[in-house]
């Protein structure tokens, strides 16, 4: 199950494994990414809490849990190489994993139709 | 032969147009390499070796120092060269939104060179300075009374220190109150980024204050966002989308009512000098960039200043060091004094080594004393005025970003350039072929492709006609779909950088490889 947010994140459900990442949209709006700041594993978060950081040569952004829970792993390559979010945004260049504490959560992100509506 | 806009000709015909020359060199445009480039060894002075003894030991130098080995005039030539491919306000309109690059006057640089000003110390006896600590004083009379508040700190030296300072005062009038519960502080998403770090930096958490579809701050969305955890909001007044908060005493009076404080964010000062008193809105800390509406010279020209007013809650707290006149004699405050009765409530410390930028106190009141109440008054309405001139010229071609008048600066978004494959960062190197520093590009955040102009009052309704056609001719040209933008600057002694490739990968220091790492 794949599903959306506002502040353009993507969230990937398989059992309670919730892996994030910004979407392509948000990748391509960014340009460049230039630094990822990514937290680290073990670290708690709340939904809309801030959880990451991307930078490009346009703007900073933070990058915001969709989901409660806490953090499991990260992608410390996009870190090493931030031109890889660029590369594959939705795929292998997601941000983290995070342990869902609450599936109920879920049910307020958009799914892939309303998303698309969204960025128009 | 082709004529430029102004009736010149401009090129040699195409037929006979050369190729790049054998120097690099384009006429007056000289190909400078960087000084450690040069040829290394002996300088243009020759000194004896030292006769005393060696002392050092293992400590003494292996290897000469291998300072770059340039004459008098070499050096002279190779510094004036760097300066000519300088862009500064004395070259042209700088449009830079949000830093209002105003003309820096003459007579403020006179007056600042003064022996008496110039030639003192810090540490001088009190009583062989007492011009400089009236000037202080005076400027800082000004201050309080052009924003209409009760106490100034003039010791931050720019204006995010400033923020620093008037954000650690909200937090220590808080632990005062015994308010530690209070952790959040709520700032536009159009905010200037200093906002939110400076928050941050005081131990704060940084929440978003909803804007309305006219660009200003959401009342009732700000409402529902205030509660008992609440320190402070900081909002810029006029905002960074150029635009006047119409409802902003019933901002502060909302914050007030539960409990925060008002950080207004100075930087757009500029705009209501002499217009509008911060301390009639409601305002408890703002700072005031002495270098953006007092007209002293910044962005590598000169350092920042930025004192901070404060209201009587938060005056207490100001920092160390202030100036008082005392039986007709002005003395520096320089140790903590307590504000109760008990020692609680002690005034900040030190927020500098000494009592801020003494050369820009000197040339901000010079610009207040040569204009006048009545002059400061009519810069911040010309400059409001020149904003709606470029914003009136403009519209028709490219899009504001909202609707209506602006206050000092004209916000466009990149919604009239969709289509055309220009994007925002083409436009702006496509002014620089035109000799014109860009204007503010991809801020605020909140609009798409962002174009800030702030045209200042320094600008004749003659050079913002010719600035005008030029951004016009260069909608024009994307319009046309005109690619040629894609590689522009064409003219300038670089052309287009690789931005990405310097944030990615920044050589910060010059190695003899770094230049060999940099190309790759």
């Amino acid at each position: 199950m794949k599903k959306y947010t506002e502040d353009h994140e993507w969230v990937s459900v398989e059992g309670d494994t919730a892996t994030i990442g910004i979407t392509e949209h948000a990748a391509g709006q960014l340009g460049d990414v230039v630094f990822v700041e990514l937290p680290a594993v073990g670290t708690k978060f709340k939904q809309k809490g801030e959880m990451a950081v991307v930078e490009s040569v346009k703007a900073a952004s933070d990058v915001y849990a969709p989901v409660s829970g806490e953090v499991v792993a990260v992608n410390q390559a996009i870190a090493d190489d931030p031109a890889k979010v660029n590369a594959d945004p939705e795929g292998a260049s997601w941000f983290v994993k995070i342990k869902l504490s609450s599936r109920s959560e879920l049910d307020r992100l958009m799914d892939e139709a309303s998303y698309r509506k969204l960025i128009g | 032969m082709a004529m430029n806009a102004q009736g010149r000709p401009t090129r040699a015909d195409a037929a006979t147009a050369p190729g790049p020359t054998f120097t690099g060199n384009r006429a007056l445009q000289i190909e400078e390499s960087l000084i450690f480039e040069r040829e290394f060894g002996g300088t243009g002075v020759d000194l004896p070796e030292p006769k005393a003894k060696d002392r050092l030991g293992s400590m003494k130098r292996q290897s000469p120092l291998n300072l770059p080995g340039l004459s008098e005039p070499e050096a002279m030539r190779h510094y004036v060269r760097l300066s000519q491919k300088n862009y500064a306000i004395d070259m042209g309109p700088f449009p830079l939104g949000s830093c209002t690059m105003k003309h820096n006057p003459r007579l403020n640089e006179k007056m600042a060179r003064l022996p008496g000003f110039a030639d003192i110390h810090p540490l001088q006896p009190q009583s062989t300075v007492q011009g400089a600590l009236e000037l202080v004083h005076e400027l800082a009379d000004w201050l309080l009374e052009l924003t209409g508040m009760p106490a100034v700190a003039m010791s931050p030296k720019a204006g995010a220190h400033g923020e620093l300072c008037g954000m650690m005062a909200i937090k220590a009038a808080l632990d005062a109150r015994g308010e530690t519960g209070r952790t959040r502080v709520l700032a536009p998403e159009s905010a200037h980024g200093t906002n939110p770090a400076t928050a941050a930096q005081c131990g704060f958490s940084v929440d978003d204050i909803p804007a309305d579809e006219t660009g200003r701050v959401d009342l009732s969305a700000l409402k529902a966002k205030l509660g008992p955890d609440v320190a402070a909001i900081m909002v810029t007044n006029p905002n960074t989308c150029g635009l006047f908060e119409r409802d902003i005493r019933a901002i502060a009076d909302a914050v007030h009512e539960a409990g925060g404080y008002f950080y207004c964010d100075g930087a757009n000062f500029n705009a209501i000098a002499g217009k509008v008193r911060p301390g009639d809105l409601g305002v408890d800390a703002m700072h005031i960039n002495l270098h953006k509406t007092f007209s002293t010279p910044h962005g590598g020209g000169g350092p920042g200043s930025g004192p901070v007013v404060l209201s009587a809650a938060l005056a207490p707290f100001a920092p160390v060091p202030y100036v008082v006149k005392e039986e007709g004699r002005y003395q520096l405050v320089e140790t903590r004094r307590a504000a109760r009765e008990d020692g609680e409530n002690m005034h900040g410390g030190r927020l500098t080594a000494f009592h801020g930028q003494m050369g820009m106190f000197v040339r901000a009141l010079s610009y207040m004393l040569s204009h006048g109440g009545d002059g400061i008054r009519q810069a911040a309405e010309d400059a409001v005025l020149n904003a709606n001139y470029v914003l009136a010229r403009l519209k028709s071609e490219m899009t504001p970003a909202f609707p209506g008048h602006c206050m000092h600066e004209a916000l466009f978004d990149d919604s009239f350039l969709k289509g055309t494959g220009v994007e925002t960062i083409d436009f702006a190197k496509g002014m620089i072929d035109e000799g014109y520093h860009p204007m503010t590009m991809y801020f605020p955040l909140v609009v798409h492709g962002a174009m800030l102009i702030e045209p200042t009052e320094s600008e004749s309704k003659q050079e913002l006609d010719l600035f005008c056609d030029a951004l016009l001719s260069i909608a024009r040209r994307a319009n046309a779909g005109d690619a040629s933008l894609k590689g522009a600057p064409y003219f300038a002694p670089r052309r287009r950088l690789d931005e990405t490739a310097a944030a990615r990968n920044p050589v910060l220091r010059w190695t003899p490889t770094a230049s060999v790492r940099a190309a790759e």
